[in-house]
């Protein structure tokens, strides 16, 4: 054999190329992107509308004021019902479920996508990166309209049930009343709602994106969806 | 002693299907030498394209090594195998694979950004090689836009983008009509006769036949028969005849 030229090792690529081509990618496929979005955003807004609704409905009974309508046919001495226990964890794993399939489906359609980014010298910890940054950006943004929406929804619901008396009693800050519940408020709650999104994202489309990108190129490009 | 470029030992590689094991490659022994223009012929699941994914480190063979550059593939890092596809190899697929986020540009750049060159720098190349592969005026076109011989252009000028050593082409005439094709034929080897890019090419395509050196014929996993440029030119007469 003749001369050998030592394959040198790759590189690492700066932190802002890796920015600059997630953005990029979610830009172009914007319309895709704003679908996967969705999804994040529709699972925090219940999420967060049915935590609000319930913290809403604590501060209003501890300050001695009755619902019109009596949704609290079931509460505790805790001032927190069974049903509204229920009722989170059910949105709670509406949501799971939900964001983890919708980044599933976008980094499974992009198998073909890692696999020639590999081809064209990629290192697997670059492919991670790149669904990380993406996922990261759609789930932040994503989980803040949600919890918004979800927030404006519970805020409605809240008015039709309590009327105006809403705005006095509003919990929007965490609270400590002296013969109950510790309650978040609903900034917290919002705050979370944001955190749990973005978390869910991330984890939904690194896991999956980092299996793939340890694939050898052959077998990430054969999949087609 | 000639310069081999790629060598195979008793490449085995198997599909485990379930219970079932499929032998695509059933012990492969060729050498390439630098700057020949390899086609691999045979019939459809005779493995071509694994042999393909194996020169090109895109796969891992069961059994037996590779050497590029007399290099063991197996024994690299994950490091040093990056930076093998990335420099040393370019690849042509049937499909085109292009990234269809990034412009005809932007798939060309991005082995460069890989590889860690400056933006000017790659920019510059970028156009150089679409120009040289008549998509001047397409640069910042999606492949979506692209028809399909534009596309493997792009392909090709990707593929061309880290000045690599060896061209890797599977089936790139695959699914384009007979005279694109022939353009696509035609300017991967004009590469290699004019720039000594060593080229490998697996295709059931006969127009490939008079470009190339050798032709290695692929059946049931095993090298039935190479077959030299003289063998192949009087082939290729007969084939034209039988053509009319
Ligand atoms: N990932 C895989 N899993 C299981 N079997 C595979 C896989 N890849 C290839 N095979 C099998 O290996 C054999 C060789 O396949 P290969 O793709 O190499 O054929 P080919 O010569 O390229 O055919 P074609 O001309 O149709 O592209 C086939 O029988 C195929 O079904
Ligand atoms: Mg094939």
């Amino acid at each position: 054999m003749q001369q050998r030229t030592p394959i040198e090792e790759q590189i690492d690529l700066p932190f802002v190329e890796s920015l600059r081509i997630s953005f990029q990618s979610l830009k172009i496929r914007f319309g895709r992107s704003i679908i996967t979005t969705a999804g994040i955003t529709l699972g925090i807004a219940f999420l967060v509308s049915v935590w609000t609704n319930n913290e809403i409905g604590v501060a209003l009974q501890e300050s001695g004021r009755q619902s019109t309508i009596n949704t609290f046919e079931e509460t505790t001495e805790q001032g927190i019902s069974t049903k509204d226990i229920w009722l989170i964890v059910m949105s709670l794993i509406v949501c799971v479920v939900g964001i983890a399939n919708s980044m599933l489906m976008a980094v499974t359609e992009r198998f073909r996508e890692i696999g020639t980014m590999k081809c064209l010298g990629a290192l697997d910890g670059f492919v991670v990166r790149l669904f990380l940054l993406e996922s990261g950006f759609q789930g932040f943004s994503g989980a803040l309209i949600g919890a918004l929406i979800g927030t404006l929804g519970a805020v409605l619901l809240g008015l039709k049930d309590y009327g105006l008396d809403l705005f006095f009693y509003f919990p929007l800050l965490p609270a400590q009343p002296e013969n109950g519940p510790m309650q978040l408020g609903v900034i917290v709650v919002i705050l979370l709602g944001c955190i749990l999104g973005m978390i869910l994202a991330v984890i939904g489309s690194s896991f999956p994106a980092w299996r793939a990108a340890k694939l050898p190129p052959a077998e990430a490009m054969r999949t087609e969806v | 002693m000639n310069d081999i470029v790629v060598k195979t030992e008793d490449v085995v590689k198997e599909y485990r299907m379930g219970s079932n094991i499929l032998r695509a490659l059933d012990g492969i022994n060729i050498e390439i030498e630098r700057g020949e223009y390899i086609s691999l012929m045979g019939p459809s699941g005779s493995g071509k394209s694994t042999l393909f994914n194996m020169i090109g480190a895109l796969d891992r063979p069961t059994e037996g090594q590779v050497y590029i550059d007399g290099q063991n593939m197996s024994q690299l890092s994950q490091r040093q195998i990056a930076a093998f596809r990335c420099h040393r190899v370019g690849y042509i697929f049937q499909s085109y694979n292009l990234l269809h986020v990034r412009s005809a540009h932007g798939n060309v750049t991005l082995p460069m950004i890989f590889a860690g060159i400056s933006e000017r720098e790659r920019n510059e190349k970028a156009e150089k090689l679409l120009d040289m592969v008549g998509l001047g005026d397409r640069m910042y076109h999606l492949p979506d836009e692209l028809s399909g011989g534009q596309r493997q252009r792009v392909a090709i000028a990707r593929a061309l983008a880290n000045d690599p050593s060896i061209v890797l082409a599977d089936e790139p005439t695959a699914n384009l009509d007979t005279i694109t094709g022939r353009e696509i034929i035609d300017l991967i080897k004009r590469l290699n006769t004019e720039q000594g890019v060593t080229v490998i090419s697996a295709t059931h395509d006969l127009k490939m036949l008079d470009v190339s050196d050798r032709i290695v014929d692929i059946r049931d996993g095993l090298v039935e028969r190479i077959r030299n440029r003289d063998e192949i030119e009087i082939e290729v007469g007969e084939v034209g005849g039988e053509g009319e």
